[in-house]
């Protein structure tokens, strides 16, 4: 026994080692996060796949489709504008209380989604400090859409800051101040040399901002009201047919999200894998 | 110096400054103010109630148990990730990603499915008397899902970094792989998994959509904090929901202030390493 142990090639039992462990780890990524993935599509196409195009074209379905793109294209654009001038500020100016403001901007992703909706309720809602006001000039925010908007915008806006700030500060300023004392003005050089050199950390950015802008739940489900087709985003959509007990709907719609996640995922790889040095170690919790 | 070359100081910091008193200052002030007109008796009245301790215990305890399990898994896959080369690593890599992308309601209904009696793992839970959906063990389920990535995603650059040589010495000087890795390597992670425990711990203690579904949501048993001020809400206890949801607010408060307080001492330890 002894000598066949002796006679393999050295650190076979560190291999084999090796192998427990990649064993583990992998087992561990399929039960847990392969698994349920594979769960939304079966169950979506449980009645086949008419019957999946059927339920996916139902008004309904294509109201909170419809209702979820807009919602991102304000949020995520406004986000953007944030983003750039706020990573602009920080990295290229020293001001009192920047550091503070690098906490105010890492808020939003520390905080309960339910408190992120909650504290536009208490604003607009109609107890809330401008809800008399609102009520006697007829706008509606809260059980309406500005206020699915204002929740998503609230919930996303770290994104692009947080992408771009690591970034900027490694990338330093030299260039820019080159491009102005050859006489660029203030916007040639941000269109001509800022902007180039961070584009695809941008990208980055927004391609996350977006995913959690059409994925969000819990701060848009809280000012939403639930009224179908009226102000029910994807997410909502689906709790509310899994709650009907239309478990094959809410797979259906939520199987859309979950093809936006592993398109988001499969981008946002290509761009580590090809920009990686012009994306920067950004520190994660980038949801 | 600096100052003068450079432009747009006063409008991108303007903007930035407006925005953000609009959309995060000014609704936390809401907050506050409403929170505030509970009173510090009804404060002490709401949170002595056992149906709120018992939603905070289960938030609170739940996420801590959810990060501590995030640590050690996290360690293993990051681990595997970084220092083997097998097929298919990078797009294990890619997918650990998944609970980030995945948005929480998807994976609250896809957990409950999978859990429920019936389901693909429910199925092979229930005869063993293990019952996951709808009782405090989804909750826990449900937030280590959430919680997964950061371990991980922290951990992975500095186990990349980790400088091999120190490893080879000390097995050269007779040290036991587990020695090793005990006595040499996790003293230089501890800093790094520390962050990723406490960024998994803020996520999950305010984690909503992925967990409603799977707990159940039975007041006393398996109903979560975040749950509590939907319901507050529900019923116009607008003071209410604001006492729980500025409760909640301080507690990521205060995890917010240890996680810089871990990066600060985690950066040290790096200067003083390398």
């Amino acid at each position: 026994m002894s000598r066949r142990l002796r006679s393999r090639p050295p650190g076979w039992p560190r291999r084999l080692g090796h192998v427990a462990l990649i064993l583990v780890a992998v087992a561990f990524l399929v039960l847990f996060l392969v698994l349920p993935l594979a769960t939304v599509f079966v169950e979506a196409l449980r009645q086949g796949f008419a019957a999946y195009v059927a339920t996916i074209r139902q008004p309904e379905a294509v109201a909170a489709i419809r209702l979820t793109i807009i919602v991102a294209a304000i949020a995520v654009p406004l986000n953007l504008l944030f983003g750039v001038a706020a990573a602009w500020a920080m990295t290229r100016f020293e001001f009192p209380g920047k550091a503070a403001l690098g906490a105010f901007i890492d808020l939003p992703f520390s905080v309960s989604p339910v408190v992120s909706g909650l504290v536009y309720v208490l604003l607009f809602g109609a107890q809330g400090w401008f809800g008399p006001w609102l009520d006697a000039h007829g706008v509606k925010i809260i059980f309406a859409v500005p206020g699915l908007v204002l929740a998503t915008i609230f919930v996303t806006l770290p994104f692009v800051a947080r992408e771009l700030i690591p970034l900027m500060q490694a990338q330093g300023s030299e260039e820019e101040e080159a491009a102005r004392i050859l006489g660029a003005s203030g916007w040639q050089m941000f269109f001509r040399v800022t902007l180039p050199n961070i584009r695809w950390a941008l990208l980055y950015g927004v391609l996350l901002c977006n995913a959690r802008a059409m994925g969000e739940f819990g701060a848009v489900s809280v000012v939403s009201g639930h009224i179908r087709g009226l102000t029910t985003t994807m997410p909502l959509e689906v709790e509310m047919r899994y709650n009907e007990y239309d478990y094959m709907g809410a797979f259906a719609v939520a199987s859309l999200l979950a093809l936006l996640a592993l398109v988001t995922l499969a981008v946002k790889t290509l761009l580590e894998w090809r920009y990686g040095d012009e994306i920067a170690a950004h520190a994660p919790g980038g949801r | 110096m600096r100052r003068r070359v450079l432009p747009g100081f006063g409008l991108s910091l303007g903007y930035a400054l407006v925005y953000l008193g609009l959309i995060v200052l000014l609704p936390l002030a809401a907050l506050a103010w409403k929170a505030s007109g509970i009173g510090v008796e009804g404060l002490i009245r709401l949170l002595s109630a056992p149906r709120t301790l018992a939603a905070l215990r289960l938030s609170l305890g739940g996420a801590l148990l959810a990060a501590l399990i995030n640590a050690a898994i996290g360690l293993l896959v990051g681990w595997v990730l970084v220092r083997y080369r097998f097929p298919g690593r990078r797009l294990l890599d890619a997918l650990v990603d998944l609970p980030f992308a995945l948005p929480t309601a998807v994976a609250g209904i896809a957990l409950t499915t999978l859990y429920a009696p019936h389901g693909w793992l429910g199925a092979w839970l229930e005869p063993l008397g293990i019952k996951v959906a709808y009782t405090p063990l989804g909750v826990l389920v449900a937030m280590v899902f959430v919680g997964f990535p950061f371990v991980v995603r922290t951990l992975q650059p500095v186990l990349a970094s980790l400088e091999r040589d120190v490893e080879e010495a000390a097995e050269s000087l007779g040290a036991r792989r587990w020695q090793t890795f005990f006595r040499v390597i996790l003293p230089v992670l501890a800093p790094t998994l520390l962050t990723g425990f406490a960024l998994a711990l803020a996520r999950a203690v305010g984690e909503y959509g992925s967990v409603i579904f799977i707990a159940g949501n039975i007041p006393m048993h398996s109903e979560i904090a975040p749950l509590l001020i939907v319901q507050k809400l529900e019923q116009f206890d607008y003071a209410g929901a604001a006492a729980l949801g500025a409760v909640m607010l301080l507690l990521s408060f205060a995890l917010l202030v240890i996680v810089a307080l871990l990066q600060r001492w985690s950066g040290r330890w790096a200067e003083r390493t390398t």
